[in-house]
């Protein structure tokens, strides 16, 4: 086999230094029922990479690529170009194939880029701080909200009706062990009286800008109100390049930012691995779940950094750590980082006035078609239509033609009938006219 | 004579003193970088046109500052990155020891293949027409779990090893509900990881303590006289921490069965007996895995992980949504808590999408390449690798339970260093001197000084005599009292030891300019 160095020789002479007979002697505190032998395994045998790459491409090839249709595909997670670069040094070794910086003397690379993670993550949502990541933005609101809890030592948490439905669910199934979870209604499209809801047992309010639907959501007042009744305001972002454009959380108010990362940096995927964004303000750093990194020097002067405040930990505080979590999402933080670096100020501003640009010029042409309507009217790339008949049946109808036209709102809230006729769409800077064109031809033929 | 040679001496000539000052600051191939912020001079890494957009669908809410990011072209920022990297250790570069870490070797081809555009560039939410590869990769890498381990089910979801332990935790709590139960107690050995007690009080339960005896092994009679009505599970691990098999599993099993609670199983060191032992026949209920150590998806300076867990009959049911069924039309990802099919209770979603694809993608090719027969080869040579360690060391380190055979780590206490004036710091340390990561240290927490060695099944067997050696040689010094390259160890590594207290008693986690710093202090 390949990937092991071992020979046959060396291994009898391993054993004879050991003393044991053969390898199962290795295994004598195992129960002997309980050592299976080969044959109880119903699984092929070892492969050569060259069979093995030849399976994998062929389930691969079963599956439609983004960049294989004209595709408008959003709802928390979002096709865009990432720079060659990225990609080539995401895998250095010494990036790829290191382990969590726990030996900070050799593990400087690493945990400079978290340092400076940390940083762009503050900077981009107006925060103090920002941790070194969690998995994914759906966890890292649900983490937000246990945090909440934590602080206001309450357990209500109300729900934007605009907030992504699975992220709705991640937090339900966590934090609902600690408190009620309250889902406002929602008009897609519209605002919502979120802050009627709002009351003394309210730990905090979960608010997505852009939402679910596209629509940009004027926090301030959210925030001030919450903050009447003592409550946090936790801001949700599924799409983070909206941020090169748009007021960020910090600016309206927010105690704590969650956010996807994957638009920066990170593929598609298929939903993971993704990269949980979690900023909040100096005060609340104590009650922050997850790694963080700090600057320090060394016993030379020199400056350095580790990993720090790790008594909020679950290796170090057990039962009483701030989260469970143990893992960050290193290397997707390191594509994150890349990315946002080669973008810099002027690239992530232009990148996103793009996004908006193309988006603003599709809605222009949806509109255009009969039977056509935009209903979410201030959006950043991504927004809402209502559809004459099922957008589900659309959409397959699309697929069927080699257009990818979009997340149909039921696929996300499949017991929601009046939401059934509805189309989310996002454009990014990766579509042309041509897709445009496409998707137009091939819309106005289903709807004909 | 030629040009080109004239006045250029040819001998190596005197040495460079090793104290000397560089102009540059820089040493060779060792060089010091700034931060990215304070390289930004304006550049930009990208080329994007400069669009004007209207103010007429932002709402009001067009950003009013500017970020603060710095611009750099793409040479720069790969230099960067680059001179980053090579600060770092890895295991492509060298024997990478952490116990109960498993720093195996990340096979590329397994990088290719997830990032083949059908993988790599899939949206989560495409039709599910377009993306039934996808589908039928998932549905063969459940196969591969629920074989190796003997199990009926697997819940894919679960981001990393904690999160798959707050899965089967949650699957468990949802159990006992349905059984109109109130458990609220959850019984972990002292040796478990943090994310065991971290995850139950997580889960909603309270962690009751369960002490090991002398030789390393979980007391199965303090935990059997721990169970009670109120107990909802226990979670083991199992190999455990200190690197052994607990061999009364099975009676622990029924035991915890017997009681009306649940066998949690800590699957991180499931990569000792993967494809020799199944789970699901020692009477585990759960397990996660953790598919960046025992099948290889890299470790990537800390993640992302992937920790689907698997399930007993008695728990299937209650596996979080989304659930992939196979119908006549093919395969079909069932994201509706209400549209399951009948008997299936999920207690809820874990988080957004399927889980973590690419990670799937590399395991899947991992197990493909390896097959069972492979897997099975892979567990025995990183037991048989251990013990080799365990047996060549323990002569002159002292192993608390070295009496038998280890599973896939050797552990060592500090009671060789009692004396020396050498901590189990300081002997980890010296080691980054020496060209090698340390091993893990002061875990598993019932050991004093403890010294966890997991070489894993990617080493040589010259790689791991040459280890043997210098761990040897470091050990036999330390008895001498020969301390010098001990104290303050490392002296030879990118930075000398870090001022951790100082790091955290003023906590400086971002980089800010300096009119702002100032300002601030």
């Amino acid at each position: 086999m390949r990937y092991l160095p071992l020979t046959p020789d060396d291994r009898r002479v391993m054993l004879a230094r050991i003393g044991a007979p053969d390898v199962d002697a290795l295994f004598r505190d195992v129960p002997k029922p309980a050592l299976a032998p080969l044959s109880a395994f119903n699984l092929p045998d070892t492969q050569g990479e060259m069979e093995v790459e030849r399976a994998l491409v062929k389930l691969a090839a079963r599956n439609v690529a983004a960049g294989a249709a004209p595709f408008f595909c959003g709802a928390g997670a979002y096709k865009h170009h990432v720079p060659s670069a990225v990609d080539h040094l995401i895998q250095r070794s010494e990036f790829l194939t290191s382990y969590t910086p726990y030996q900070p003397e050799i593990a400087q690379g690493t945990l400079q880029y978290l340092f400076e993670f940390q940083t762009q993550v503050a900077l981009l949502t107006g925060m103090d701080v920002a941790n070194a990541s969690l998995y994914d933005g759906s966890t890292a609101t649900a983490e937000a909200v246990l945090m909440a809890q934590r602080i206001t030592k309450r357990g209500k948490a109300i729900l934007s009706g605009g907030l992504h439905p699975h992220y709705a669910e991640t937090v339900e199934t966590v934090a609902g062990l600690f408190g009620s979870m309250t889902r406002s209604a929602v008009t897609p499209g519209q605002p919502e009286d979120i802050i009627a809801l709002i009351d003394e047992d309210t730990a905090c309010v979960v608010v997505q800008s852009p939402d679910v639907f596209g629509l940009i959501r004027n926090l301030r007042p959210i925030a001030d109100a919450a903050h009447a009744k003592g409550a946090l305001l936790i801001a949700v972002v599924t799409e983070v390049v909206s941020l090169g454009l748009l007021e960020p959380p910090g600016a309206q108010g927010a105690d704590i930012v969650a956010a996807e990362g994957q638009s920066i940096g990170n593929g598609l995927n298929f939903g993971g691995p993704y990269v949980g964004l979690f900023a909040t303000r100096e005060k609340f750093l104590r009650q922050v779940p997850g790694r963080l990194c700090g600057e320090t020097v060394d016993a030379e002067g020199r400056r350095g950094y580790v990993l720090t405040l790790s008594t909020r930990e679950q290796h170090i505080r057990r039962e009483k750590a701030t989260s469970n979590i143990c893992t960050n999402s290193g290397l997707c933080t390191l594509a994150f980082t890349i990315h946002l670096s080669l973008l810099g100020e002027e690239g992530l501003t232009r990148l996103a006035r793009i996004n908006h640009a193309k988006a603003s010029a599709l809605a222009d042409r949806l509109a255009a078609i009969a039977g056509v309507e935009v209903v979410t009217q201030a959006f950043f790339n991504e927004f809402t239509v209502k559809l004459p008949k099922p957008a589900a049946q659309v959409v397959e109808a699309l697929a069927a033609k080699g257009v990818i036209a979009g997340v149909p709102a039921s696929r996300l809230l499949p017991r929601d009938k009046a939401v059934e006729n509805l189309l989310i769409l996002a454009a990014t800077e990766t579509n042309t006219d041509d897709d445009f064109a496409a998707l137009t031809k091939a819309l106005s033929g289903a709807l004909a | 004579m030629s040009m080109n040679n004239q006045g250029r001496p040819t001998s190596p000539g005197e040495a460079f003193p090793a104290s000397i000052a560089t102009i540059s600051g820089d040493r060779g191939l060792d060089h010091e970088e700034a931060l990215i912020f304070e390289l930004g001079h304006g550049a930009t890494g990208v080329d994007l046109p400069d669009v004007k957009v209207a103010d007429t669908r932002l709402a009001g809410q067009r950003r009013k500052s500017a970020i603060g990011l710095p611009g750099l072209s793409e040479p720069e920022v790969i230099r960067h990155y680059v001179r980053l990297s090579r600060m770092n250790y890895a295991i492509d570069s060298g024997l990478y020891p952490l116990g109960s870490c498993t720093m195996k070797h990340n096979p590329r081809l397994n990088e290719k293949m997830a990032r083949l555009p059908g993988f790599g560039d899939l949206h989560p939410l495409a039709p599910q027409s377009t993306t039934q590869g996808a589908l039928e990769l998932i549905s063969q890498l459940m196969n591969w779990l629920t074989s190796l381990t003997g199990m009926p089910a697997v819940a894919m979801s679960p981001k990393a090893g904690a999160h798959g332990e707050l899965c089967g935790l949650l699957a468990i709590r949802a159990a006992i509900a349905a059984r109109g139960e109130n458990r609220k107690r959850i019984l972990v050995p002292g040796s478990a990881h943090g994310t065991n007690p971290a995850t139950a009080a997580f889960a909603g339960f309270t962690v009751d303590e369960v002490p090991a005896k002398p030789n390393g092994h979980v007391d199965a009679e303090a935990l059997k006289a721990k169970l009670g009505p109120d107990v909802a599970a226990i979670m083991l691990t199992n190999p455990n921490t200190c690197g052994l098999f607990e061999g009364e599993v099975k009676e622990i099993a029924d035991a915890v069965h017997a009681a009306g609670a649940y066998f949690y199983c800590d699957g991180a060191n499931f990569n000792a007996i993967a494809g020799k032992v199944r789970p699901g026949d020692l009477g585990v209920d759960a397990m996660h895995i953790n598919l960046h150590k025992t099948f290889s998806t890299p470790h990537g300076g800390g993640g992302p992980g992937a920790g689907p867990v698997v399930l007993s009959a008695r728990l299937a049911a209650y596996a979080p949504i989304p659930l992939l069924v196979a119908d006549g039309k093919g395969l079909r990802l069932i994201e509706d808590q209400a549209a399951v099919p009948a008997g299936a209770k999920p207690f809820g979603r874990m988080c957004a999408f399927h889980g973590q694809m690419g990670m799937f993608v590399r395991a899947l090719t991992y197990m493909l390449s390896h097959g069972r027969d492979g897997v099975r080869q892979a567990s025995e040579d990183a037991v048989l690798s251990a013990n080799y360690i365990l047996a060549s060391l323990k002569d002159v380190m002292s192993a608390p339970f070295g009496d038998g055979p280890c599973m896939h780590e050797a552990l060592f206490d500090d009671s060789f260093l009692t004396g020396t004036g050498v901590t189990t710091l300081d002997f980890a340390k010296a080691m980054i001197d020496e060209g090698y990561h340390p091993m893990t240290m002061y875990f598993p927490l019932v050991v004093h000084g403890a010294m966890l060695i997991e070489p894993t099944e990617s080493e040589s067997k010259a790689s791991l005599d040459r280890f043997i050696h210098v761990l040897h040689t470091l050990a036999t010094e330390a008895r001498a009292k020969q301390t010098e390259r001990f104290a303050g160890a490392p002296h030879l590594a990118p930075r000398r030891r870090l001022d951790e207290t100082a790091a955290a008693r003023k906590p400086v986690l971002r980089w800010k300019p300096e009119a702002l710093k100032q300002a601030a202090e």
